[in-house]
């Protein structure tokens, strides 16, 4: 979103430690780099796989600065899950067809998971046929700025590995 | 101008149909078994006698292309490999100082330096518009902006896996149920394979790569250097759980001057790349022009023809 003075709306997708003080911290570096704070949205309860805290922050900011913004939030140790994602692209999604539960999906995941810049962050299974049988998983998957191709990279090779067809994103290609 | 055409399927013969009201005139047709000259030849006769033996004439193929025409129009089955038949005719016409118009894909795709270099050497020009996108004046657009300012063009290229990726996401059918659908309906072809692998894709792309190529001095591509998957199998679950968050699946053919990628993507459900049934799209990026959306029918013997004929209709006197 874009206006005539310049400033901009933002949305930006935390993953915070569980421990006081985190999300105080977490917010000092929007202001300090000429962000305006418009929400922040935390469900309680809600936690990643790795039992962190996911929290979505809405902003405003000269769109100058909003890099900055980022670079002073990774600088304090946040992680920056996803940032304006349509316009960042930062999450993405895969869909993954094949013998997904005969091929331990878990384990594909863990392994998706463990290439230390992607985190599952959604995931959808449908397999009408039953177990045995071709599912489908869709994946929403989040990697920092400019490691989506690596993200990327790393799924097509496990699903190599497992036999797996990916169909990945169009706009990934970039 | 004086037309030869060789191939008598589909778009060989709506080329030859056509070719009147285009103020054209045809002086040979050829198919496999044999030829028909005349000056101008009765065209109507001669697929009247396709229709009932089997072949337009008897006269040879040699005959053919040492007939006195403009233009030969190529439009033999489109083979992989040496390209032949189709690389031999256009390079005899371009030797004569004829020009070629090509609905062929395999002499652009798979020799398209060793073609134009015969082309280079000729008085006749080499044009290939139908083997891009049917009716849709890819090529041409690409052209027009200067190869040199298309940094990327990718779309929909094939009408066919485009019918069956849309239909399955459309009613939930599954991908054979889908195919033997297209097939009764004329859709795809008997044996749809190079459709739904993706090859036919990937030559399109190959070709249009070869012309970004080419305007950058860099060697032309063949088929074997595109990165293909295809559509076969695709189940009906991983369209649904696409549709559940706004997208689905197209076969999408990029090609930049870097190589070419033809595979199954995720697209959003209502987006420019998601055209629906056989039609396609070919999306075009430029240095300063922002990006440019072509669809349109991409196949069908009409459809082609014009794509031929409009080729036909830009070539130099001779």
């Amino acid at each position: 979103m874009s206006r005539a003075d310049g400033v901009t709306t933002h949305t930006l997708r935390l993953e915070l430690d569980d421990e006081p003080g985190e999300l105080a911290a977490a917010l000092e570096p929007i202001a300090e780099h000429g962000g305006n704070l418009l929400s922040v949205f935390h469900e309680r309860g809600s936690r990643t796989p790795g039992g962190r805290i996911p929290v979505e922050v809405a902003l405003d900011c000269p769109a100058e600065r909003f890099d900055d913004v980022i670079e002073g939030l990774r600088n304090r140790g946040v992680t920056v899950v996803a940032a304006d994602e349509e316009y960042y692209g930062e999450a993405f999604r895969v869909l993954l067809t094949g013998h997904l539960v005969d091929t331990d999906l878990s384990e594909t995941l863990r392994e998706i998971e463990s290439a230390s810049t992607v985190a599952v962050e959604e995931l959808s299974l449908s397999a009408p046929d039953g177990v045995e049988a071709v599912s489908s998983a869709y994946l929403r998957l989040g990697a920092r700025s400019g490691e989506r191709g690596a993200a990327l990279e790393q799924v097509r090779e496990i699903a190599d590995r497992k036999g797996l067809t990916v169909v990945e994103p169009l706009e990934a290609s970039g | 101008m004086r037309l030869a055409i060789v191939g008598v399927g589909a778009v060989g013969r709506s080329v030859a149909e056509l070719a009147g009201e285009h103020g054209h005139e045809v002086v040979g047709l050829a198919d496999s078994t044999g030829a028909a000259l005349g000056d101008p030849l009765d065209v109507e006769a001669a697929l009247a006698r396709k229709s009932e033996t089997g072949t337009v004439g008897e006269e040879p193929h040699e005959a053919l292309l040492q007939a006195d025409y403009d233009a030969l129009v190529e439009a033999t089955p489109t083979t992989l490999g040496d390209a032949e038949p189709g690389f031999s005719n256009a390079a005899a016409a371009l030797e004569r100082d004829r020009h070629v118009v090509l609905a062929n894909k395999g002499p652009v795709a798979e020799r398209y330096d060793e073609l134009c270099s015969v082309a280079k050497e000729s008085e006749g020009r080499l044009r290939f518009e139908a083997t891009v996108g049917g009716a849709i004046p890819a090529v041409r657009t690409v052209e027009d902006f200067g190869p040199r300012h298309v940094e990327r063009v990718r779309g929909v290229l094939n009408g066919t896996a485009n019918f069956v990726l849309s239909r399955m996401a459309a009613e939930g059918l599954s991908y054979d149920h889908v195919l033997s659908e297209a097939q009764e309906l004329g859709v795809a072809e008997a044996d749809p394979t190079f459709d739904v692998d993706g090859t036919d894709a990937a030559l399109k792309g190959v070709i249009v790569a070869n012309v970004l190529r080419e305007a950058r001095g860099r060697d032309a591509l063949t088929l074997d250097d595109a990165a293909v998957s295809g559509i076969q199998n695709l189940p009906v679950s991983a369209l649904s759980l696409a549709a559940e968050d706004g997208r689905t699946v197209r076969l999408i053919a990029e090609a930049s001057p870097e190589g070419v990628r033809v595979g199954p993507r995720l697209v959003p459900e209502n987006g420019t790349l998601a055209v629906t049934g056989t039609q396609n799209i070919v999306q075009i990026e430029t240095d300063h022009a922002g990006r440019l959306n072509l669809s349109g029918h991409g196949a069908g013997g009409p459809e082609t023809a014009s794509a031929v004929l409009s080729d036909v209709g830009r070539l130099p006197p001779r």
